[in-house]
């Protein structure tokens, strides 16, 4: 019982984080970096958490967070793609940039 | 590849079974009860998924399961697991140390996989590992922002960034 306690007090601190790393972030993609790594293992530990503390749920949490692990990085790829396409710019920070490189054909985009 | 529409009924068969059972196991972790009202409703609700969304089904081109490709997927959800944890913790570690030590830049990787199911779930994995974020996928490369770059050239960067799933994921779909 006292475990659950323990995980779910894990996952809020890392949500916790999560939020203070896109405070502190210069640009919106390392603000996605923070986002997405630490609110994936900050809401999987805090669902599975209620999960151990009431063992009748335990399934349906596991699922809800496997769930959660998979659209997590759909949600934020979908962000940065379309900054990256409205070319929202890097911060001055970012040693390289390949993305002039990285040209559309526009012919092949079905 | 969205024109071609005509599948054998073998496929749609198939398709549609796989799809009605994991639909229907997915029913029943959910509710959890095998009270007959509620299994009988996951089963209609699995049936009419099913018969209408098969064809989509069948175009991610899931590869025929075998105990080789099976073992090797619980393997890769473990190390996926384990990047999971160690990508949290050392982005956790970056924020909250007051310096703030971003080493941020854009880099291209090429990749080797040719099924698109086999790229989307490399480039899921990619987003979750350590301080790796994949920006855009275009045939068979992805371009990734990297929270400390570490290497700039094509093959060096795909070695650091995707080699430890793409062994893994090449067995699995190939």
């Amino acid at each position: 019982m006292t475990w659950g306690w323990w995980v779910t007090g894990f996952g809020v601190i890392f949500l916790f984080l999560g939020s203070l790393g896109i405070y502190r972030m210069p640009d919106v993609y390392n603000r996605l970096q923070a986002g997405t790594k630490c609110t994936t293992l900050g809401a999987f530990c805090a669902i599975l958490g209620v999960g151990i503390i009431e063992p009748s749920w335990f399934w349906t949490t596991l699922i809800i967070a496997v769930f959660v692990l998979l659209t997590n990085p759909i949600s934020s790829h979908a962000f940065g793609r379309a900054s990256y396409m409205s070319s929202v710019s890097f911060c001055e920070k970012t040693k390289v940039n390949q993305s002039e490189d990285f040209c559309r054909d526009e012919d092949n985009d079905t | 590849m969205y024109k071609n529409n005509n599948y054998s009924g073998k496929d749609r068969i198939k398709g549609f079974l796989w799809l009605f059972f994991s639909l229907f196991i997915l029913w029943l972790l959910l509710t959890s009860t095998f009270y007959y009202q509620e299994f009988w409703v996951g089963i209609v609700i699995s049936f009419i998924i099913a018969i209408t969304t098969h064809e989509f089904y069948i175009r991610l081109g899931f590869p025929p399961v075998t105990p080789k490709r099976f073992g090797f997927f619980i393997l890769y959800i473990f190390i996926l697991f384990w990047e999971i944890i160690r990508a949290n913790l050392d982005v956790a570690s970056r924020i909250i140390r007051p310096s703030l030590p971003i080493n941020p830049g854009v880099v291209i990787i090429k990749t080797r996989l040719k099924s698109d199911l086999a790229k989307i779930i490399l480039a899921n994995s990619i987003t979750l590992t350590p301080g790796t974020f994949t920006l855009d996928i275009q045939e068979d490369r992805l371009l990734i922002h990297w929270i400390d770059v570490r290497a700039t050239a094509i093959e060096e960067a795909t070695e650091i960034i995707g080699g430890r799933f793409e062994k893994y994921l090449r067995i699995i779909f190939q």
